[in-house]
């Protein structure tokens, strides 16, 4: 009798895929709307993507349902984060990641790990630059990172974003390879961080691209390196005689440091491959649009955009990798 | 001459008809975002973030986006104060420091006063602060600069001098509710350890108290209930219908150009630093108090009390635009989400927007006269409406304001917790209220306490734990210095009166 029942369902699934081939429309699809959580506040970089990603889908079209994004940056993220991990099994939930991802469990020990959410793809990786004041006589990293140990421990202040979370872990990493060492001081926001390296109430900072652009172009800061393996691909001139191309990664000027953020997407755990497909292909369509593809531009971002088994790898990596760098800095929470 | 010429061709481009039946859509619009309490400008702004992207690819038409998104703005600020003044709900943060003689007026049957007052100085405010922009915008983008952590710092100490003192009562009473609300403030994520405090492993409070929650359930939900014990009727029902009470306030109101001119001066520089609307309107409330001569009267209904925070928070909060513009440093929450849609549009806010986007920058800025001007005619015909709300019996608003309280505290973070919590402070604010303790220190330190905490360790990080810091420079030096006069002005003028030989009667 059970044999009988799962040759059935056996039958009936071949049945049901070879449909699923023919017609495409039975491909699974949004039957309402789709909330997409921003793990931050409004105005922020995550917050950003995640509202372009919405405008592009409304403007082109892209899914029938609508999507609203909704912000829930509560306790470093966690807020969201658990939110979708409490979602279980709920496709009309995606979410958007910052570092965060990593770092907020592992600092502050709320219960949440990757791991309980589904990796539906990559859209980029954020860049860090090295910036000094324009002012400073520092024209490479190597200047600055000899000075900073001159000048003795803690007397060179860095500025950033949040504490124990990404800006922060740039510069333990920088400290660990050159053996300087920096006053981290935290800030809220990363336009903020731009504007108190212009006046000079911090020494230098690691600010996302597009946190900074203005002001270099302004002629009020200067990029020193990138904290990437390879150049930024971006040629086009940025200020008169420089493009984000021309910025020599940090290895070149003899500081051994990369680190580059992932802006990816995750759906709570136990949805269907169907829906993870769904959200792979929309991602797709939004990637290919020329909106997309200026954002990039501006933002001088990564472009490298994994999906399935390879975007999983990165991931497990990362947290690897965010776990050793907040180990040696005793960043981890106390258990 | 040439800021004029600029500005005329910023007319130019704002003054189509398109422009100006946007201006009108956002500012309705923005009035209504701003009477809901929890829908703040900021949420506003962002839902319509996405409708604007299309509008902004057409030739042109990032000046019709940000005239639209900036409008909704305007409207907000105009709007938050009319639940302030009726029901005693603050619509926004920055109108907390409205009720405080707003809502007396309205009780006396003067709402109608309190309404034109509160809007007239929010236009003047604005209007102060966009004059500002135009013409001395390069200057005070770099003032901006010279402010790090002390600088911060010496602002909030002077924000909570401004405000001390000010409770009739007990000081004791007021010390109580002002660490309540520092120790609500400390809950949730610590900026400067990235570290979770007093969360008890509950998640629901991994966000922290959210200060508009706190200020519907202490404000509104605590006024129904005690409304209730009273007598089930609001105390405002005579008021005045018609346009004349408008005329009336007007010529009352020029008596108040010294609280004006100085609320206008500290809502600007507020901005720009950016402090942010709502301090500024709770150091002009403050300053007021103390500087003005009718003073005592404060907290009892008097119209100089809505025009002194109403000035500031409006000319904070057109002039945090400022350093949006020309820093990439957004002065508030909402200027947060519209230097986003900034970037979206593909304009680069920075110092060479002025220069590069020049037809954008100034469209935008002459849309902030016309939308002020736009907004002033829309809630000021409105009036009499508004006021006529409190015509409807108790037994029909008061379930009304319930439910609107509840949507309110719902939308700050989509979370049913917050509606609970919305009514725990509820109760909160009705046995502070019975037992004479003042609720606006707690929301003082509630909206301030961890903005006053971080720049105060960012600067304790930076000068190694040195406290001359605050001394450092001729700058944070004056702001620290006359904090602290204020802050110790009782005991001043009382050792003087001693000096004197008259006794210490004062105090």
């Amino acid at each position: 009798m059970k044999r009988r029942t799962y040759a059935k369902s056996l039958l009936a699934a071949v049945i049901a895929s070879a449909f699923s081939v023919l017609t495409p429309a039975l491909a699974w699809e949004p039957t309402k709307t789709v909330e997409f959580i921003v793990p931050a506040g409004t105005g922020g970089g995550a917050d950003q993507m995640a509202r372009l990603v919405q405008s592009i889908i409304a403007k082109h079209n892209l899914m029938k349902q609508s999507m609203v994004v909704v912000n829930k940056g509560g306790g470093a993220g966690a807020e969201g984060f658990l939110d979708v991990k409490g979602a279980k099994g709920d496709p009309h939930k995606i979410i958007i990641t910052l570092s965060n991802l990593f770092t907020t469990p592992l600092a502050t020990g709320v219960p949440f790990n990757y791991k309980d959410l589904t990796p539906v793809r990559m859209l980029a990786l954020d860049q860090f630059v090295l910036w000094v004041n324009a002012e400073t006589p520092y024209k490479t990293a190597k200047d600055y990172v000899e000075a900073a140990k001159k000048a003795g421990p803690g007397k060179f202040k860095m500025g950033g974003t949040g504490s124990k979370q990404e800006d922060q872990i740039v510069t333990v990493a920088l400290e660990k390879q050159t053996g300087a060492k920096f006053t981290y001081i935290p800030y809220k926001g990363g336009g903020a961080v731009a504007t108190q390296l212009v006046g000079k109430h911090i020494d230098s900072s690691v600010n996302n691209p597009i946190e900074a652009v203005a002001q270099w172009r302004a002629g009020n800061l200067r990029p020193l390196c990138v904290f990437d393996d390879q150049r930024m691909p971006y040629k086009a001139k940025i200020t008169k005689d420089m493009s984000w191309n021309d910025i020599p990664t940090c290895k070149e000027s003899g500081v051994n440091t990369d680190y580059v953020m992932l802006r990816g997407i995750f759906m709570p755990g136990g949805v269907t491959a169907d829906q993870v497909k769904y959200y792979v292909d929309l991602l797709e369509k939004v990637r290919e649009t020329p909106e997309w593809k200026k954002f990039m531009e501006d933002g001088a971002f990564n472009q490298t955009a994994l999906t399935g088994k390879e975007y999983a790898d990165w991931v497990a990596k990362a947290e690897k990798l965010h776990e050793g760098l907040m180990k040696e800095a005793g960043f981890l929470a106390k258990k | 001459m040439h800021e004029i010429q600029s500005l005329m061709a910023g007319f130019a481009v704002a003054m189509s008809w398109f422009n100006l039946a946007l201006m009108l859509a956002g500012v309705s619009l923005g009035v209504l975002i701003g009477v809901l309490p929890g829908l703040g400008g900021a949420n506003g702004v962002a839902i319509l973030l996405p409708l604007t992207f299309t509008m902004a690819q057409q030739p042109g038409g990032t000046t019709s986006a940000i005239i639209l998104l900036s409008c909704i703005y305007w409207g907000a600020l105009f709007g938050g104060a009319i639940t302030s003044i009726l029901f005693n709900i603050p619509g926004e943060p920055w109108s907390v420091a409205t009720t405080f003689d707003g809502y007396p007026l309205a009780q006396k049957g003067r709402a109608g006063a309190a309404l034109t007052a509160a809007f007239t100085s929010s236009f003047v405010g604005a209007l102060v602060a966009v004059i500002l922009i135009t013409f001395v915008s390069p200057i005070i983008a770099r003032f901006a600069l010279r402010f790090g952590p002390p600088e911060f710092f010496s602002v909030y100490l002077l924000t909570f001098s401004a405000f001390v003192g000010m409770a009739r009562g007990s000081p004791f009473k007021t010390i109580t509710a002002m660490m309540t609300g520092f120790a609500l403030a400390a809950v949730g994520i610590d900026t400067v350890t990235g570290q979770l405090r007093l969360t008890f492993g509950f998640e629901s409070l991994l966000a922290g108290f959210d200060f508009l929650i706190a200020v519907i359930g202490l404000f509104g939900i605590g006024e129904i209930l005690l409304t209730i014990e009273e007598g089930l009727e609001f105390k405002g029902t005579n008021a005045k219908l018609n346009m004349k009470v408008v005329i009336e306030t007007w010529k009352e109101l020029p008596r108040y150009w010294k609280t004006s001119l100085r609320a206008s001066f500290v809502g600007c520089m507020m901005g720009i630093v950016p402090g942010g609307a709502t301090p500024a309107s709770f150091m002009s409330y403050g300053l007021a108090k103390k500087l003005s001569r009718d003073g005592e009267k404060f907290g009892t209904g008097v119209v100089e009390g809505v025009v002194a925070p109403e000035t500031a928070a409006h000319a904070a909060g057109t002039s945090a635009l400022l350093p949006m513009i020309t820093l990439g440093v957004p002065g508030s929450p909402t200027a947060a989400v519209l230097l986003g849609g900034l970037l979206i549009w593909g304009l680069q806010p920075g110092p060479l927007l002025f220069t590069e986007k020049a037809d954008f920058v100034w469209g935008l800025i002459a849309s902030m006269y016309l939308g002020n001007i736009v907004g002033l005619i829309v809630v000021l015909t409105c009036v009499p409406l508004f006021a006529s709300i409190l015509r409807i019996p108790f037994a029909i608003i008061a379930p009304v304001i319930l439910v609107i309280c509840a949507i309110g505290a719902y939308t700050v973070h989509n979370s049913m917790f917050d509606v609970w919590l919305m009514v725990v402070f509820g109760i909160l604010g009705y046995v502070f209220k019975k037992l004479d303790y003042p609720m606006a220190p707690l929301v003082l330190a509630l909206v301030l306490g961890d903005r006053a905490e971080d720049s105060f360790r960012q600067a304790m990080l930076g000068s190694q734990g040195d406290m001359r810091i605050f001394f450092d420079n001729g700058l944070v030096g004056t702001i620290t210095g006359a904090a602290l006069l204020l802050l110790f002005s009782p005991l001043i003028s009382r050792a003087l009166a001693i000096v004197r030989g008259r006794g210490g009667r004062s105090g």
